[in-house]
C-alpha cells in the first residue's frame, strides 16, 4: 500500500475573487514507503502547493489526500496528528526560528507532541546530530547564527518530530555549493538511518539528479512526467519546452551524442558521465 | 486566517471611476463623508445610498466585495446599534423589560447610525478598491502641497505611507507563511484559553518582527544606495493630470453636498 496517495487532488487559490488561479489540477500520485521522490517544476508550477497538501496545511478544493489509506482531512484531530507524521520543511525555513536558544527551537515540535522532557531532549540531540548542528550551539540564540547554520537548525526542528515522511521544499535554495551538498547528505543520512520516505522539491536539476530515485515533474498544476531520473531526463525537449533545465552532465551527454560519440542513455550525473566516457576510451572509441 | 483583510485591496479595472485622478477621488470621498455627516433624515440617506449604488455599479466591482469588507467591523456596527437603541430617550416606548427600554426615537437613531457607518465604510472602500495605494499617496502628497510651504514634511510623510501600504500585503503573506511553518511543527493557533492562544502567537510574532526589521533595514540601504535624499527637487515618474471628467466629477460632488445641505435645512 502506498504511504501517501492523492486522488484527483485539485486546489484553486482565491476562488471567486479577482485573482482566482488554479494551482493544482487533478493530481494523482502514489508514493510507496521508503521512496525518495524528487519534485521538479518551474516557479508557479504548483509544486509548493502540492507539498502543503501532504500534511494538511492546505485543504484540497476537490479530491483527497490519503496517508496510510486514510483521508488526512477527515477531521481536525487527524489533520493535527498528520503534521507530526509528515514533517514539512518550508522554503527558507530559517525565517521561522523564534526561540531564545537553539535547543529550545529544535524542541518546539516535540514539545507540541506532548512528549516527556527526557524524550524531548533525546530527540533534540538526535535531530541536531542528523543535521550537523554541534551541541556547542545549543545555548546560543538561533538568530545570531550564520545562514547555513540557521537552515540546519530549522531542518532539525522538523526532523526532531521523527516524521515517517520528510518533505522538504527547496532546502538548498540560497546556500553555497558546500552548504547544499552538506544538507543533501544530511537528508540521505536521515533516510538511511530511519527508513523514512523523503519528498524533495527543487528546481535544481543537479540536486535531484544526484539523490532522488524517482522524479515527478509539475507544469501548470499538472503532473506531466513521473519516472526514474534516467527516464525523465531522456525527455530533453519536453523538459526544455516547459522551461526546465536538464543537469549539466545530461546536457553534455546529449551534445556528445550529437557529435557521434555513443554515450549510453541514463547519464545524468557527472560521475555517471565520467564513467561512461572512460569506458568508451578503454574500448578505443572516438574520445 | 489572515485572508479576510481587505484593507487597501485594489481591484484592477478600467471603469470611469478607476480612471479618475486620485486627487479627484480623494476630494470626492471627503465631500461624500461630509455629506454623510450633514445628512439628517431618511430622504438624505436615501440620496446618499442612491449615489453610492450608482458609483458601485459604474466601478464594475462585485457588491459582494463590499459586504466582505464590512465583516471585520460587524462588532462596531452591532455595538453602535445596541448603545443607541437603549441609551436614547424620547418618543413612544416600544418595549420595556427591567431597566432596559427601547423608545421609537432610539430605534430610529440606531437605524440611522448603523446606516451612516455602513455607508461611510462602503464609500471609502470604493476609493481604495479603485485606486492603487501608490496613486493614492501621490494624490495625497499633491493635495497637501500647500502645507509643505509651512515646513511640514509632506513628502516624507507620504513616502512613509506608501512604504507602509506597500508592505501590508508582504507582511500578511509573510505572517501566513510563518504560521504555516509553525503549524507544520504542530503549533496550534486556534484552540485553548485566551492566555494560551496569546502565548501560541509568540512563534508567529517573533519571526515576523525579525523579518520586518530586516526588510526595513534592507529597504533603507537600497534607497540610500540609489541616492534617495527626501523630497527636495524630486521629480515624478507619473505626472498626475486633471481631465475634464475630473472637473465634472468635482462639480458634481459640490452640487451633491449642496443638495444634502439643503435637504438637511428642511429636516429631511
Amino acid at each position: 500500500m502506498p504511504v501517501i496517495k492523492t486522488e484527483s487532488l485539485s486546489h484553486v487559490y482565491g476562488a471567486g475573487g479577482p485573482f482566482e488561479s488554479v494551482a493544482l489540477d487533478n493530481v494523482n500520485i502514489e508514493i510507496p514507503q521508503g521512496a525518495f521522490v524528487g519534485i521538479i517544476g518551474h516557479t508557479g508550477s504548483g509544486k509548493s502547493t502540492f507539498v502543503q497538501h501532504l500534511n494538511g496545511l492546505l485543504a484540497p478544493t476537490s479530491g483527497r489526500v490519503l496517508l496510510d489509506g486514510e483521508d488526512i482531512n477527515a477531521d481536525k484531530k487527524r489533520r493535527h496528528d498528520t503534521r507530526f507524521k509528515v514533517g514539512l520543511v518550508f522554503q527558507y525555513p530559517e525565517y521561522q526560528l523564534f526561540e531564545e536558544t537553539v535547543a529550545r527551537d529544535i524542541a518546539f515540535g516535540p514539545r507540541n507532541m506532548k512528549l516527556s522532557k527526557d524524550e524531548v531532549s533525546a530527540r533534540v540531540r538526535e535531530a541536531a546530530f542528523f543535521c550537523g548542528v554541534s551541541e556547542d550551539l545549543f545555548e546560543r540564540s538561533p538568530l545570531e547564527l550564520s545562514g547555513g547554520q540557521k537552515r540546519r537548525v530549522a531542518i532539525a526542528g522538523v526532523i526532531a518530530m521523527r516524521p515517517d515522511i520528510l518533505v522538504l521544499d527547496e532546502p538548498t535554495a540560497g546556500l553555497d555549493p558546500a552548504g547544499c551538498a552538506g544538507i543533501l547528505k544530511n537528508i540521505s543520512d536521515y533516510r538511511a538511518a530511519t527508513g523514512a520516505t523523503v519528498v524533495l522539491v527543487s528546481h535544481s536539476m543537479e540536486d535531484v539528479a544526484r539523490i532522488a530515485e524517482r522524479l515527478i515533474v509539475f507544469d501548470e498544476g499538472r503532473v506531466v512526467m513521473d519516472g526514474s531520473p534516467a527516464e525523465v531526463f531522456s525527455h530533453t525537449a519536453q523538459l526544455r519546452a516547459i522551461g526546465l533545465d536538464i543537469p549539466a552532465a545530461a546536457d553534455v551527454a546529449e551534445k556528445l551524442r550529437a557529435l557521434g560519440v555513443p554515450v549510453p542513455d541514463g547519464c545524468y550525473t557527472v560521475e555517471q558521465l565520467r564513467d561512461a566516457v572512460l569506458a568508451l576510451r578503454k574500448e578505443g572509441g572516438t574520445c | 486566517m489572515l485572508k479576510d483583510v481587505t484593507l487597501g485591496q485594489y481591484f484592477p479595472g478600467t471603469s470611469f471611476i478607476h480612471r479618475l485622478d486620485p486627487r479627484t477621488k480623494l476630494i470626492a470621498t471627503f465631500v461624500y463623508i461630509a455629506a454623510l455627516f450633514v445628512a439628517k433624515w431618511y430622504v438624505s440617506y436615501a440620496v446618499v445610498l442612491a449615489l453610492l449604488i450608482v458609483c458601485i455599479t459604474v466601478s464594475g466591482i462585485k457588491p459582494s466585495a463590499f459586504f466582505r469588507g464590512l465583516k471585520p467591523i460587524l462588532f462596531i456596527i452591532i455595538f453602535t446599534a445596541v448603545i443607541n437603541l437603549f441609551a436614547t430617550k424620547g418618543g413612544t416606548v416600544l418595549w420595556n423589560w427591567w431597566k432596559l427600554t427601547i423608545t421609537s426615537a432610539g430605534a430610529q437613531l440606531a437605524f440611522l447610525m448603523v446606516a451612516r457607518i455602513m455607508l461611510l465604510i462602503t464609500g471609502t472602500f470604493l476609493l481604495t478598491y479603485t485606486t492603487t495605494p501608490m496613486a493614492l499617496t501621490d494624490g495625497l502628497e499633491l493635495l497637501l502641497e500647500p502645507i509643505k510651504k509651512l515646513g511640514a514634511p509632506v513628502h516624507e510623510f507620504s513616502m512613509m505611507m506608501s512604504i507602509a501600504l506597500r508592505f501590508i500585503p508582504t507582511l500578511i503573506e509573510e505572517a501566513d507563511k510563518i504560521a504555516s511553518a509553525q503549524k507544520a511543527r504542530g503549533a496550534d493557533f486556534e484552540t485553548g484559553s485566551l492566555t494560551e492562544r496569546a502565548k501560541a502567537l509568540l512563534p508567529l510574532l517573533v519571526p515576523l518582527f525579525v523579518s520586518a526589521f530586516r526588510r526595513a533595514d534592507e529597504l533603507a540601504v537600497a534607497m540610500e544606495a540609489r541616492c534617495y535624499h527626501g523630497g527636495e527637487g524630486r521629480t515624478r515618474m507619473k505626472k498626475l493630470t486633471m481631465c475634464p471628467a475630473d472637473w465634472a466629477t468635482l462639480i458634481g460632488s459640490g452640487v451633491f453636498l449642496a443638495g444634502i445641505i439643503v435637504l438637511a435645512r428642511y429636516g429631511l
